[in-house]
Parts: C-alpha cells; structure tokens; sequence
C-alpha cells in the first residue's frame, strides 16, 4: 500500500496513546492549515449551526449566493410550529454590490422579508466579503428594528475572521441580546434552560419531557425548536445544562457573570452519560429529593426497557472497531462509552473543534494504541482506519463517503440525521444503526476483504 | 410604510442556482490526477464537498487556502503559496486546479501572478503540478458558469498549437456520470478518437478502494487536452454557452478548430442533430446499435404517447438542461408552461425559441434569474400537472401537490442521482419511462378501484 505521510505541521495535531511514553499536549484550537483539506468549516457555518434551529426568525444571508444556498434545509432540527428556518434568505450580492455597497440592499430584503413573513425577530449573517466592503450592518439593523418593532441582529460571521468556534461565540452573542428582555413572571425555582441542543429529529423533545417527568421547567432550549419568546426569558431559569460544549459554553459563561446562572455540562448520548445528565441536574436542587427520586425512577424503567434490547447487538458487535471523528470533543467521549456497552472498541477519536483539556481526557479514556486526532483530514482518517482495521466510522456527511469507498460501515452523527440517538430511545436507535452498517453482507465484497477485481 | 407587497423581491429566497466555486470545482474533478483548490475561506471549500457529496456519494477532496484576517487584510498570496506546497506534497497531484471566490476576488489577488511567483520560488522542488486558474467570484452568475470557467481555463492552459489531428473535442456541459460514459460509448463505437472534457464519470462515480487513492482514479489526462488545439472540430453543448466563455470558443479562436455548437441533444430531433453532425465529421455511419435505441424510442412514443399529450409541466434547473428538456418536452406533446432558471444568461428565451419557434403559441412562458419563491408562485396560478427539475423543488412540490420529476442536479433524496442519463436516446428513453410512469403512478393512486392493469 502507499505509505501516507502526515503534513508537516501536522504532526503536531495528532498521537497514538501510548502508557511510558512521553507525549506532549496535542496542538489543537488553531485554523486550519492552508492547502489541507480540512473537514472543518467557517465561521459562519459556527454561527448558521447555533442559530438554525430558531423556528420563527428570519435568517438572512448577507452575502453572494453560495452561503445561503448550501445551508438551506440542510439539518434535521424540527420544529413544532413554525418553519422559518427551512427556508434560505440571501441578498445574493452581485458586482454592483459588492463595488457599490449591500446595504441598501439588506435593508430592503428586511423590511420586505419582515413584511412578507411577520418573524418574530430576524438574524443576519455577515459573510466573507461584507467584512471587507464594510457595509455597517449595525445601522441597517438598528434602523430596520425601530421601523418593524422587532429584534433584529447582527450576527458577525464572516467566514475568514476566525473558525466555527468564532461563529459559535458570534450566534451566543446575538443571543446573548435576546436573553434578558423577556417577562420571567412565573417561572418555577426549580427550572433550567437545555442549551446545545439543537433538537435533530425531536431529540429535544425527548430530553424535555424526561426533566419535565422529574418536576423540572425547561424555560427554553438554545436552540432546539427554538422561539424568540423563550430565548428572551431564558434568564428566568435557574440552572443551564450545556451540551455540546463546544458551541454554547460561551453561553452559559455569560450568563452566570450576568445572571448568576450556575450551569452544568451534560452528554444525552449512551446509557452511561443520559443517566448521568439527569442525576447531575437533580443534584442542583437538593432541597428537593423528589427531583432526585423522579431521576432514579426514569432511569431504572428505561434502562430496564432498554438492556434487554441491546444484547442482540452486542453479541454481533462484540470486538469490533469503531473509529469517531465528530464536530465537538465531548460527542467523542459519550460515543467512546457508547460503543463500550455494545461490545466495541475504539481504535480513532478525533474532533473538529476539541481543546487542550478535551484531548487529554479523551487520550486518558482510550484504549492503548487509539489514535487520537485534531481538526483532521480525509488522507489522515483513511490511512488510520485501513492500519488500524477499523469496521465502522462514526462522523458526518463529508466522512460517510470515506467509509463506504473503503468498505467499512458508517454511522452518521451530524446535524443532517433523521434518527433520534440522544436518550435512552436515541442509545436503541444508536446500536441498531451501528448494527445494521457494520453486520451488513455488502462488505463481504469490498475489496479491503480480500475481494480482488 | 410603502412597501406593499405579496412577496418580498429584493431578497433571494430558496434559490435555484448556487454559487460559481462549486461548478469549478466539479469541473476540475474531471480532470486525471488533479486536486480543486478554492483561493478563500475553509467553509466555501467544505459546504461544496458537502453539497456534492450529498448528490455523487463519492469523496472529494477540496483543498482551500484557509483565508485568515491578516490574509484578508495583506492578500492572500502567503496562504496560496503555503496550500499550494502543502496540496503538491499530500496529493502529488498532476494538476492542481485554483478557483477564486468572493473573499479572493474582492481584495483583488492577482492569482496568476502569485502562481508565477510560486514556481520561481519553488522551482527546484519535486515536480511542479500543472497549476490551472479559473476566476469565479461567487457574485457574478451562478455554478455553470464556474464550470464553464474551468473547462475553459483548462484548455486555455494546457492546448498546444500542432498539425492536424483526426481527433474530436468534447465539451458535454454539466451532465451526469452515466451521460459523459454514453457519450464515451458512442465514440469508441464510432472508433473516433476524442478528447472529452470534463470527464467526472469515474472519479465522481467510481468503484470501491482497496486503499486509500488520495486522488480517485479517472478524468482526462493533462496530455490528451494538450491536444485539443489540434483537433479537427470540438463539439459543445450548451444553448446559452457563448463562445467567449467556452472552452471551444477559445479553442476555434486560439487554433483554428471549429466549434459546433448545439443544445444538450434531449429528445429525438436533438439526439438526430447530434449523430448526424457526428457522422458528418466523423466520416462514418453510427453503428446499428444507435438506430435500435432510436426506434425502441419512437416505438415507446407511441406506446405512452397517450399519458402524456397536452400535460402541462414547469421545469426548472441550469439554463442548458432547461433548454434540451423543453425540446424533449415539446417533441411529445407536453406544454412546459413556464421554463425557469435561476440563471441569468439573457438567452434563455432566445435558445428555446430557436428549437420552438411557435414557443409562444403553444403558452411556453420563460423566466429566468428566478428562485424558487417566484417559481412557487407560478406554479399556484399556473396548476401544473408536475414539475421537473432537482431535488430542490420538493418544498413546493409537497407543499402544493404537484409530483416532481427528479433529474439534473443535485439530486439529494432520491438514489442514484449520478447514474441517471439525459442525452441521446438512451437518456430520453429512460425520461420518457419516468415521465410516463409518473402519470401512470398518479392515476393508479388517485383510482378509488385499485387497477393492477394501467
């Protein structure tokens, strides 16, 4: 086979655990280098993630065509009621635009947008090129809120001022504008916010309804089935329970300075972690045991339910080797786990946006031998799924094709998934997935079994 | 306020175009051992992988130059250089192919200087890929034209002058794997030499990999393009493609070669116009197997010639698929009643009337430089029977019950996308059994007795 060599400036972003050795922190939480083809994506696609599932907003693109198109209806987060967020807006600049300024442009896409489809606030993406023809898209906004009396905010996503973490931080900040202006009359003592979680084929819905079987309020979720109404009073709640850590920490952060909101950070994913994320909240309020007691009560039933159905998976799936390469690093830690309860191993973790503190955990839960990787690319993830044997990637559309071409299974754990696999129901749904792509007869005639022509 | 209206204008909604990069890089991937490089941001380079991905189930490997502030600010010529070396050393690529974007474009780096730079700084390295520059600011026109950019890039970069050669170019636009391989087929059965560009149908449609391939197997060599400034005529599809901007135009205006220019040959006056004019050039009869699919196709003419008399459609896609489609449409009996694009090439209507001179009398209406919220509203007034075009009018084709026929790209919820054919008889063959088994469906669906007999 063709020895693979890892880029100069690469090597830095990856190791293979070994226990004596001594081996140094990852390098991790830099951009991309030029020229690799990084899986990653910008600034803006940090900021349209975070937002996109906000159900009644408008999101306009301010930009040339390209940004809005490729990210319309592109995630599975469903709403309950309204869809705004399924449809693509974009002021799809041209050259006189760009020579002679969008704004005027802008402003007239949002007052006829706001006019056509009375949102309850509208958020607009900066993209590349307006940080470069400087259009003050503050003032348009400013200008167009105080013409149509709703919230209308600026999110500074330009795709080259930084990664997607920079548009994680760049969506919390328009958030951050909403939190805060809403009535928060009535809301219990015993209430959280679910943020991160950004309801994928319901999983917010399935999250909600085991903390609200604990006597818990959820004020709102940031921003799975989201509502402008809620975002506004999510300052009424009294804890927030974070996931996927990488976007919406930031978040929380700024809401304990602002509010004294402690928070959490939970994982849904895997019996082990949803289990935990629920006892964890009950402990916030141990004034009430009740809440505890609920936790226990849910967990004991689903697990029950859950066990026995697991086992036909396992016994097929006992020492088989998955490898991960998932957007955020606290994903890769429950889907290690995960794999761990239906018998398989883990021969490559490896994230997107991970940080020094989330490598060293993922390099402290690993096997000896598992590669662990940072911001990867195609070349790497292939060269260390044929040496390392691997029978199933867990990652996102732009991996699921690696997999197929090399033979090996796939489980897809990106935004685009139609199956829930956060909860107890998401953990069934997770195995037989992994079931059904790894103990397929299809691969008996890929060419990596020995199948030559 | 003063702005009354039904639907906002200014705004583009759902659009029916993306943006220049992705057709270039396409395009690119048609090319044997050659890297797409985008000259901007990581996500531009990302959401396109994304987005063909979605539609060819293959990898693709897009390096991109990974703007920075300071890259914005100073130019991106360090970062170019930088992706260039680093892409050279993971790929060893043949050809490297660079396309703008925007963020490149608006700060004006000058890309055919920085590349001429990259070669003198790095001259007495490994061997220097083949570097080929498109310029495709993503505001201006929309993803064919990036395509077309390409291949014309190419050529420009890699034809050499010579004598004369018993060769054809190729240039088929932007068709599915399984058309560029029916066109291979034809040519090979004619024993013509050609050169075909660009030629995706394996690396965007290829088998599984015993090891990794850092680049697919597949594509036109450097070498054979080397030798289209000696062909004997090249070929080109595309009702709407300019000379000016087309790979072929060049070609005839650089070397001498002569450019015959046609629609996408869809439907049997199209198909007809294509063999003869290959027959023509080629000095040869088309093999017998070409006339078989042709009368397997009028005689399923007029088996379904029933189903689909006086149905009235709408389609929608590139300008070009919408102009061979609306030749298919017409030739049996079906009034495409509104022809949309969201392109904007200014000939859309002319290409169309120059096959259907009677457009207007038989309530053929064009629009073109529209989203799918203008088609949307069409199609309310207009009641169409279905609509055909990409997987991008599902919206409106669920939402106003109107069925959609799948074709064009991208298609991203049905299979097999890149294995469906357009051109030539067997293409329209194959649309011909879909439009009529679509009415077939229909009628079988809405029948409260439940024939097994339709």
């Amino acid at each position: 086979m063709e020895q693979i060599t890892i880029l100069e400036g690469r090597e830095n972003h990856l190791f293979e655990k070994k226990t004596g050795a001594v081996q140094p922190d990852i390098s991790c939480d830099t951009s991309s280098l030029s020229g690799s083809v990084s899986q990653r994506a910008c600034v803006f696609c940090g900021s349209r993630v975070v937002l996109y599932p906000v159900a009644d907003a408008i999101h306009l693109v301010h930009g040339p065509i390209g940004c809005a198109a490729y990210t319309w209806d592109i995630r599975g987060a469903v709403s309950s009621g309204p869809e705004l967020h399924r449809l693509s807006f974009s002021t799809d600049l041209q050259e006189m635009d760009v020579i002679y300024g969008g704004e005027k442009k802008l402003y007239h896409s949002l007052i006829e947008l706001i006019e056509q489809y009375k949102p309850k606030a509208a958020f607009i993406y900066s993209t590349c090129i307006v940080g470069l023809i400087g259009d003050d898209i503050e003032a348009v906004c400013r200008k167009v809120a105080n013409e149509t009396g709703i919230p209308v905010l600026p999110v500074h996503s330009e795709g080259f001022k930084g990664t997607k973490k920079d548009g994680y931080k760049a969506a919390c900040h328009a958030l951050m504008k909403l939190i805060g202006t809403g009535d928060t009359d009535g809301i219990s003592k015993y209430s959280i916010n679910i943020l991160g979680e950004f309801n994928l084929a319901g999983e917010a819905w399935i999250i909600r309804k085991y903390y609200e079987k604990m006597g818990i309020e959820v004020v709102s979720t940031l921003t799975g089935d989201g509502r402008i109404d809620a975002v506004k009073r999510a300052h009424g709640a009294s804890l927030n329970v974070v996931q996927c850590s990488g976007s919406m920490t930031w978040l929380a952060k700024e809401m304990e300075e602002k509010y004294g909101i402690p928070y959490i950070r939970v994982s849904y994913f895997g019996i082990e972690d949803m289990s935990k994320s629920l006892y964890d909240v009950a402990k916030e309020f141990p004034e009430r045991p009740e809440i505890m007691e609920a936790a226990k009560q849910i967990v004991s039933e689903e697990v029950k339910q859950l066990y026995p159905s697991l086992q036909k998976f396992k016994k097929a799936l006992t020492g088989k080797k998955a490898a991960i390469y998932v957007g955020g690093a606290f994903k890769t830690f429950s889907l290690i786990k995960a794999l761990r309860s239906i018998g398989m191993s883990v021969v490559l973790a490896g994230s997107q946006t991970g940080n020094k503190d989330d490598y060293a955990r993922l390099k402290e839960m690993c096997d000896e031998g598992t590669i662990i990787v940072d911001d990867s690319n195609p070349v790497e993830l292939s060269k260390f799924i044929l040496e390392k044997e691997a029978d199933l990637l867990i990652g996102g559309v732009k991996e699921r094709p690696i997999a197929f071409k090399l033979g090996v299974g796939f489980c897809d754990h990106n935004h685009e998934r139609k199956i829930p696999l956060a909860g107890f129901v998401g953990m069934y749904n997770f195995a037989l997935e992994v079931y059904q792509s790894v103990m397929s007869p299809v691969w008996q005639f890929a060419p990596r079994k020995g199948v030559k022509r | 306020m003063k702005h009354a209206i039904k639907h906002a204008k200014t705004a583009t909604q759902n659009a029916c175009k993306l943006c220049n990069p992705l057709g270039a890089c396409l395009a690119f991937r048609g090319i044997e051992n050659c890297v797409p490089f985008l000259h901007g941001s990581q996500g531009c380079a990302t959401y396109i992988r994304r987005y063909l991905i979605s539609h060819y189930k293959e990898p693709i490997d897009i390096a991109s130059s990974n703007f920075h502030e300071e890259s914005a600010v100073f130019g991106g010529s360090h970062n170019l250089k930088i992706g260039l070396k680093n892409v050279s050393k993971q790929y060893s690529p043949e050809v490297i192919g660079i396309a703008t974007t925007c963020l490149s474009e608006t700060i004006g780096d000058d890309v055919p200087m920085i590349i001429r730079e990259y070669k003198q700084e790095f001259k007495n390295g490994s061997p220097m890929p083949i570097m080929i520059h498109a310029s495709t600011p993503s505001y201006m026109g929309s993803h064919i034209d990036g395509f077309h950019a390409a291949v014309r890039a190419t050529v420009k970069t890699l034809a050499e002058k010579g004598a004369r050669e018993n060769l054809i170019n190729i240039f088929p636009n932007m068709v599915s794997p399984a058309d560029i391989r029916y066109l291979k087929e034809i040519l090979e059965d004619l024993r013509q030499p050609y050169m075909l560009l660009p030629d995706y149908s394996q690396t965007m449609d290829g088998g599984p990999w015993g090891e990794y391939h850092r680049i697919p197997p597949g594509g036109t060599p450097a070498s054979a393009i080397a030798m289209a400034g000696r062909a004997s005529a090249s070929i080109e599809f595309g009702s709407t493609l300019e000379a000016s901007k087309s790979a072929a135009g060049y070609l005839e205006e650089a070397f001498g070669v002569p450019r015959y220019h046609s629609a996408l040959p869809i439907g049997i006056k199209e198909s007809d116009k294509f063999f003869t004019l290959l027959e023509s050039l080629t000095h040869k009869e088309r093999p017998e197997k070409y006339n078989d699919e042709r009368r397997r196709l009028i005689d399923a003419y007029a088996d379904g010639h029933k189903y689909l008399f006086e149905q009235r459609v709408i389609i929608y896609g590139e300008e070009d698929l919408v102009v061979g489609m609306t030749a298919l449409l017409t030739e049996i009996g079906i009034t495409p009643v509104l022809c949309a694009s969201g392109g904007k090439s200014g000939l859309l209507k002319k290409s169309i009337k120059e096959l259907i001179p009677d457009m207007e009398e038989l309530g053929i209406k064009v629009r073109e430089g529209v989203d799918f919220v203008d088609i949307e509203e069409e199609a309310k007034l207009l009641k169409p029977d279905f609509l055909i075009g990409n997987s991008k009018g599902y919206t409106m084709s669920r939402k106003n019950n109107i069925p959609l026929i799948r074709l064009g790209f991208p298609i991203h919820d049905r299979f097999g996308g890149q294995r469906m054919h357009h051109l030539g008889y067997r293409g329209t063959q194959e649309l011909f059994d879909r439009l009529v088994n679509t009415v077939i469906e229909q009628r079988q669906n809405a029948s409260s007795i439940g024939y097994t007999y339709m």
